[in-house]
């Protein structure tokens, strides 16, 4: 077990160092940052000026060196834009994204569990059909489009919904939250679904195949037999054994989530990391897109991380044999 | 070896596997559709009103026109204008046609550069095998769209820098695809009889086994490419794909966004049930194909 964990830890150092490296030289090396310090009426002796202040004039490697030495640290550097360091910037953010990606994993099992229920249990039924018809459409449709078309019919048509901002927060341990004031609520309500929709057409496949799975089983038969009530059997027999891939899925996705609230932030002006991002990119912010994008790598890793030792707590068959594939 | 196991994955000639496509109505309509906006976009330049980029077509006084309206020069706008006063059905002609171009291509690389590593992977075993997949496993637990996101972040903008990141959060899936067909096709008597008549590796490879992994790359390919042409849309939309001179079908519906508060629905919808069209069509195409070639995904 230790070996196991060690080895993983070691793997995800390993992955977290290779990105340092990919980002760093990509936004470094790649443009020049001279030109986005300097401004228009800098002359050549400026212009050296800001290079030997950025460290520019020493090689690649020295470069990266410091940088690294500064992430350890925490460091990342200050926004342009907002003058306080990128990091603390990325933290002021993050609870709004958490929230909305949350609440998003909220809906989409609280919607998507009964529907795929539906549908495994009379696979053949109309509504059965139009439910995976809609796990479909949640697959394949770009989310931004789902978001444009919500706006255009709740907000702009019949008005029932605001389109932009959190509303009205309430501070909880020092961080804002939406979801605790009815005009929050409001606000949260259209990004979070447009967010659960690929989640929910997830839920809903899994939950309809392990449906179909469960419900022929020997335990089932044995407790229909017993003359337990058939609401019974469903809210505890069956249902216990499908949540088990449905979580798994469900935490290994959660960081395309956080992925894709890029996007729904966007559309729906929701003030968290994902916005930020495109504002920065927008104005080319560099410290601020650096310090995002090695605190999402970051963060991903570490979830893997957790998923994968987590499996192999429950699943010794992983830190036994080699992958399966 | 069993007698099951050298049953070939595909029954029946191409003609047959034709018919068996064809029978379902909404496979052919998907087909239908999906190669009329082929025609459409390839054609672009040929049956658009007017060419949208070309300033001196273009007169801003006919911007944010409705579908239907009429401009000074008596030309009509079907489709409505857009914010420069550009011809909507003209601007979505020619965004389908870099939808698909960008689409197709980073597909098609993917596949290739994909189906040679994850051949490569199965027929050399040992560590190259796992060095191998241990990098697609890694490439995918990162979600697709944040690892062209970041990419696009640190390139910048760009048809060709689009298509390099489409190919590049594509080609593990063909990579591990191919391995698993290849695997199963590399224990069969045909690669036996093949070894044992001293073929080369490389010939085994490309000649023997290969062939019999088309059909299984053939259904990913028509799904990877609905999803890269959703995700240019999407990395569009955000500003972080295509370049504003060439604007796909996500670019345009990100210009109209800005209107849509105010009621100028025509701008974005269009070009979005376009989108909606292409990629459904093509993710029922996909699905219909998986079930008449069968292969074991």
């Amino acid at each position: 077990m230790a070996e196991f964990i060690i080895k993983r830890v070691l793997q995800a150092l390993l992955v977290l160092l290779v990105m340092t490296v990919l980002v760093f030289f990509g936004v470094n090396v790649i443009g020049n940052p001279v030109y986005i310090f300097a401004s228009s009426e800098c002359d050549q002796a400026c212009l050296t000026k800001i290079i030997a202040d950025l460290g520019l004039d020493r090689p690649v490697w020295e470069q990266y060196l410091v940088f690294l030495g500064n992430l350890l640290q925490g460091d990342l550097g200050n926004s342009f834009t907002h003058g306080i360091p990128a990091l603390s910037l990325i933290f002021e953010r993050l609870p709004a994204t958490l929230e909305l990606a949350f609440a998003a994993l909220v809906l989409a099992l609280v919607i998507g569990l009964p529907l795929g229920m539906r549908a495994g249990l009379k696979p053949e039924a109309f509504s059965s059909r139009c439910i995976m018809a809609f796990s479909m459409i949640g697959f394949s449709l770009p989310v931004f489009w789902i978001g444009l078309i919500m706006i255009l019919v709740f907000s702009v048509q019949l008005g029932w919904m605001p389109s932009i901002g959190r509303g009205d927060t309430v501070e909880v341990f020092g961080t804002e939250f939406s979801f605790l004031t009815l005009n929050g609520l409001h606000h949260l309500a259209m990004p979070a679904f447009t967010l659960s929709l690929i989640m929910m057409a997830m839920v809903i496949r899994l939950t309809r195949a392990g449906m179909r799975e469960v419900l022929f089983a020997d335990y089932i038969k044995f407790a229909r037999a017993n003359g337990i009530r058939e609401r019974r059997i469903l809210s505890t027999h069956v249902m216990k054994n499908i949540l088990i891939p449905i979580v798994t899925v469900l935490g290994m996705e959660f960081g395309g989530v956080i992925a894709f609230a890029v996007v729904v932030e966007s559309i729906f002006s929701w003030p968290g990391v994902g916005k930020m991002l495109i504002d920065a990119i927008g104005v080319l912010d560099r410290p601020l897109i650096v310090a995002y994008l090695i605190f999402v790598v970051f963060m991903f890793v570490i979830l893997n991380l957790l998923v994968d030792i987590l499996y192999s707590i429950l699943d010794p068959r992983v830190r036994l044999g080699d992958s399966p594939t | 070896m069993s007698l099951t196991s050298s049953v070939p994955i595909v029954a029946g000639s191409p003609r047959d596997l034709a018919k068996r496509f064809m029978s379902v109505p909404s496979a052919v309509i998907a087909l239908a559709v999906f190669l009329g906006f082929c025609l459409l976009g390839f054609g672009a330049p040929l049956i658009a009103p007017q060419n949208p980029y070309d300033l001196r077509q273009v007169d801003i006084l006919d911007s944010l026109l409705p579908p239907g309206s009429q401009s000074f020069t008596g030309m009509t706008y079907w489709l409505g204008t857009d914010g420069q006063g550009r011809d909507m059905l003209s601007a979505m002609l020619y965004g389908i046609r870099i939808s698909l171009i960008v689409g197709l291509l980073s597909g098609f690389l993917a596949l290739i550069f994909g189906t040679m590593v994850g051949l490569v992977a199965a027929y050399r075993r040992g560590w190259v095998d796992t060095l191998l997949m241990r990098i697609v496993d890694l490439q995918l637990s990162f979600p697709t769209i944040l690892v062209a996101l970041i990419l696009l972040v640190i390139l910048g903008r760009g048809v060709d820098k689009i298509i390099f990141a489409l190919v590049v959060v594509q080609w593990a899936y063909f990579a591990r695809t191919v391995r698993g067909v290849a695997l199963v096709e590399g224990a069969r008597e045909y690669v036996d009889a093949a070894r044992g008549l001293r073929l080369g590796g490389l010939r085994i490879l490309l000649g023997h086994i290969l062939p019999n992994c088309l059909p299984t790359m053939l259904v990913v390919a028509t799904m990877q490419m609905a999803m890269a042409i959703s995700l240019e849309a999407t990395l569009s939309f955000l500003g972080l794909g295509l370049p504003p001179t060439r604007p796909s079908l996500g670019l345009l519906i990100a210009n109209g966004f800005d209107y849509l508060q105010s009621g100028r629905y025509w701008i974005s919808v269009l070009p979005g049930l376009v989108l909606l069209a292409i990629i459904i069509s093509a993710n029922v195409l996909g699905d219909r194909l998986r079930d008449v070639l069968n292969p074991r995904l």
